[in-house]
């Protein structure tokens, strides 16, 4: 057999859309030797939580994992710039033999001491599992000592994948947000916008959209955050979430807890920017809010329609292959594609869930690809086989692509150009007429 | 009080430098159709892919056993085994590197042994398979790199028949670089075994078909055969012994070892071609002798221009080493001289330089960007030579950088700077003169009015 599918266990990850609807394994440990493209616990757990501005963001591990992810998002911020410190506790070889703790207190204090921030995340790395440094009694009591808050986000590197380390971050907000006393909440008829990091501003493009629909944004789970605005979480009427992935959970937890319903939405692409900004609206249901939406969705689409629409006849029979992180985000960005004319042939996920994968498979087109946790050896052969000319990916894709002749969109979080409501969406036409139709390509092929 | 407790502190904040599996990886990619695992977690691995893809804009696959919880209670020899079985399936490698990473040495993981075990159990003989005990907390990525490239070495060396090859240790630089060195040695019709030699894999040209592991790297059988070598040039002058592949060379079959550091800075590749001349015994060539001619005749030409620069380096010790003394030469002096490694030769090896210079030099050993922040504004620094960290310095500080080593993820080029040898060194001259010039210029009109101008410099329109 040939070597990209050489690996047996990975058959059941793979599929393709035909007649018969196709299962697919997803939401597993990666298998070893198969160099996925998915990252761990911590790095889920640190994408999420580090947009909080004026937090403290400390990594009790050694010194690496703080490393690659110093600064690690594109968020933006309008306030303190706090977050986009790495801080480490940087254990060496006797922390490791006679525990972290005293120094993870100490660190505490300093940082506290030299940044006077209200709120201190601890971020526990794989080996802090391993030699069982007890986080939440250190956390407890610097947070006793200072009178602020310090959360343990329990997100050693091993104990799942991505997907964990979301959880994790989602259990860390509902710690920071509990009330003290949850029955006194009185919702204030203002929405809570889950999953969005504020790449490129983008949070800030869909606070105005809402603005301008009459609605108030309670608090952004979590670009462009602060300490206090997420504390106020619990006081929204409804929850909006564009990242499910990342925060469908907490949204989840706080429908139980604080009975705010919510709403996936996605704001990829214009029909699902529409659609979104549609169902918001109805959802809270004033009749004012309803015709300004309208009125919006009206005034932005006659502007962007003919832009999508003169990109959409240079594109003429391209296929797109789709490698992302998020399960929601495929499914937007196969309808965005349709948006301007460009067909998915290969579609695939690191975290995907099985609904997920359910939605997508009913909407791609027969033939197409679906996998779960590709690895470049897979994500080689089936753009080649599929005829893909251009890829959606990350960092760690693109010089694939770049190898094999593919053109290339950057879907990754530190991305400088917001990909996000109609702005965005004519931002990605622009991105794949600039790789499609660049003149390089006349020299490669 | 040693030096350990006086760089001891209980945070970093904003880190000069990586882990050690992350340099270890390095030179495995630089030999010929080898792979990469790493015994841990699947984070670790992924994280070293993407910052090294963005650096070299080359696709770079590294394994995983994607360790989880029940590898982690119960061992991980299973996953290790099953990684290597896949590895081999999907890549078809020559030779195997296993680095382990903090989990998997915080559990105790007898990496090496597991290895023998496996290549026993599947009767494999022609494929070394070579362990790197790597934790993240056992070291920075520069010490990652040289014990990874001693560890290979130690387990490829034989003993062979003489011969009158030059071994030559390769840091951590870029192809573009190691091209260069070839073209030198070349010229010089030097025999030479390159170790480890990323010049094609981690910078290949467009090519079709694709194939998954890059053309190129140092041969395995070039490796084995080092031991016979009539010397051995190891650009790892800031490197301890026990780190050294050159010194495990020296010791286990007697290669005379020439630490020299790398060759950028006009006297270090001076330093470099006496010494290849006195163990070949053939001449610098002519044209590189223009070359060296053509470097003089740059540093004159900007000489005045650098001695305005008030220079911080950054970065690898090898690398901070070689560009700080560069720094000296030229009168761009460097007041803080900073690695996040823990190494002493540094400032040992500058001494002199320190001693002579006309302005105080701080040298910071273990450093973070929090600390070298610090240190650059107090001393008056005006420019930054690192790698891209070092842009939040010109972001908090204004202080202009001139990219150099390792990562660059904010820049393209990574892997085609050039600056080493006479020509190299140039090269970055230029690029540290220009962006010396660039600040100048695009500031001196408001800095001049600020100083000087004041109202009553205004004639009255009229009046005179
Ligand atoms: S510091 Fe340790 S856990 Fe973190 S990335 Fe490096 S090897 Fe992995």
């Amino acid at each position: 057999m040939e070597a990209a599918l050489a690996i047996t266990e990975r058959n059941d990850s793979i599929a393709k859309k035909g007649r018969q609807k196709a299962q697919i394994k997803c939401d597993t440990d990666s298998v070893a030797g198969c160099v996925s493209q998915r990252a761990c616990v911590f790095c889920g757990a640190r994408v999420v939580l580090n947009p909080i501005t004026d937090a403290i963001h400390l990594v009790h591990g050694p010194i690496g994992c703080a490393s690659y992810t110093w600064d690690i998002r594109g968020s933006l911020s309008s306030g303190a710039e706090l977050y986009r410190n790495s801080f480490s506790t940087d254990l060496k070889e006797q922390d490791v033999i006679f525990g972290g703790e005293k120094k993870l207190a100490k660190a505490i204090d300093e940082l506290v001491e030299k940044y006077h921030s209200k709120l201190v995340f601890v971020y526990s790395t794989c080996i802090v599992g391993v030699i069982g440094d007890d986080l939440d009694a250190v956390c407890k009591a610097a947070s006793q000592k200072h009178g602020i808050e310090v959360i343990p986000v329990q997100s050693s590197g091993f104990i799942g994948n991505k997907s964990a380390g979301y959880r994790a971050a989602c259990d860390a907000l509902l710690r920071l947000i509990t009330p003290a006393e949850p029955k006194k909440i009185k919702h204030n008829n203002s929405i809570n916008y889950l999953g969005d990091f504020n790449l490129a501003g983008e949070a800030w493009i869909i606070r105005n959209y809402l603005h301008e629909m009459g609605v108030e944004v309670n608090a952004v789970f979590t670009g462009d955050s602060s300490y206090a605005e997420l504390k106020t979480a619990p006081a929204a009427s409804l929850n909006i979430i564009q990242c499910a992935g990342s925060m469908a959970y907490l949204a989840e937890r706080m429908e139980s807890l604080y009975d705010i319903p919510y709403l996936r939405v996605s704001f990829l692409g214009l029909e699902d920017t529409v659609s979104s900004l549609r169902q918001i609206a109805l959802a809270l249901g004033d009749a004012d809010v309803i015709a300004r939406t309208e009125e919006l969705i009206a005034r932005e689409s006659a502007l962007i329609e003919p832009i999508l629409a003169s990109y959409r006849e240079k594109f003429n029979g391209k296929k797109a292959a789709v490698y992302v992180g998020g399960g929601f985000k495929a499914i937007s960005l196969i309808k965005q594609f349709r948006e301007i004319g460009i067909e998915v042939v290969m579609i695939g996920t690191q975290t995907g869930r099985q609904e997920e994968y359910d939605t997508i498979n009913e909407l791609v087109d027969e033939g197409t690809i679906i996998l779960d946790d590709a690895n470049p050896a897979e994500l080689e052969r089936f753009m080649v086989e599929q005829g893909a000319n251009i890829l959606v990916g990350g960092v760690k894709e693109r010089p694939l692509a770049y190898k094999l002749g593919v053109c290339f969109i950057d879907h990754n979080h530190d991305r400088k150009h917001p990909l996000s409501g109609f702005v965005g969406a004519v931002n990605f036409a622009k991105e794949v007429y600039s790789t499609v139709c660049s003149p390089v390509w006349n020299f490669v092929r | 009080m040693g030096l350990e407790t006086t760089n001891y502190r209980n945070v970093n904040e904003n880190p000069c430098s990586m882990c050690m599996p992350m340099g270890a990886i390095l030179p495995f990619k630089g030999i010929e159709q080898a792979m990469v695992i790493l015994h841990g977690s699947q984070g670790c691995s992924t994280y070293m892919r993407r910052h090294i893809a963005e650096h070299f804009n080359e696709p770079v696959d590294v394994g995983s056993s994607s360790l989880n919880e029940k590898g982690t209670v119960y061992g991980g020899e299973g996953n290790l085994k099953k990684a290597l079985d896949n590895i081999i399936k999907v890549y078809e490698p020559k030779m195997i590197g296993v680095l382990t990473t903090c989990l998997a040495e915080t559990i105790g993981e007898d990496v090496r042994r597991i290895t023998i075990d496996y290549a026993k159990e599947r009767g494999i003989t022609d494929l070394p398979i070579v362990s790197v005990p790597t934790p993240g907390y056992g070291g920075n990525h520069p010490e990652g790199y040289f014990l990874a490239v001693r560890n290979i070495v130690e387990a490829l060396t034989e003993k062979t028949t003489p011969h009158q090859k030059v071994n030559i240790i390769i840091p951590n630089i870029s192809p573009a670089d190691i091209r260069e060195l070839k073209r030198i040695l070349n010229l010089m019709e030097v025999e030479y075994i390159l170790l480890p030699d990323i010049s094609d894999t981690l910078d290949r040209p467009y090519e079709k078909p694709y194939t998954k592991i890059a053309k190129g790297g140092t041969k395995i059988a070039d490796i084995k055969a080092m031991g016979g070598a009539v010397a051995t040039i190891q650009m790892g002058i800031t490197v301890a012994d026990e780190l050294s592949p050159g010194k495990y060379l020296a010791d286990a079959y007697g290669v005379p070892l020439y630490n020299l550091p790398i060759p950028i800075g006009i006297e270090n590749t001076d330093l470099l071609m006496n010494k290849l001349s006195e163990i070949t015994g053939k001449s610098c060539p002519d044209n590189i002798k223009d070359e060296r001619g053509r470097l003089l005749d740059t540093m004159i030409d900007s000489h005045k221009y650098n001695f305005q620069g008030r220079s911080v380096v950054f970065g690898e010790p090898e690398l901070v080493y070689a560009v700080a003394k560069t720094c000296f030469e030229n009168g761009i002096y460097p007041l803080v001289i900073a690695s996040g490694s823990k190494n002493d030769k540094i400032r040992q090896l500058l001494s002199a330089e320190i001693e002579l210079s006309p302005e105080p030099v701080e040298v910071l050993n273990e450093a973070d960007f929090m600390q070298i922040r610090a240190s650059s504004r107090k001393a008056g620094v005006n420019i930054a030579i690192g790698h891209s960290d070092g842009r939040y310095l010109t972001e908090k500080e204004g202080i202009p950088l001139v990219r150099l080593g390792f990562p660059i993820h904010d820049r393209v080029g990574g892997q085609r700077l050039l600056s080493i040898g006479y020509t190299g060194t140039a090269m970055l001259l230029d690029r540290i003169t220009n962006t010396l010039l660039e600040n100048k210029y695009k500031t001196y009109r408001s800095v001049m009015k600020k100083k000087y101008f004041r109202d009553s410099n205004k004639r009255i329109a009229g009046e005179s």
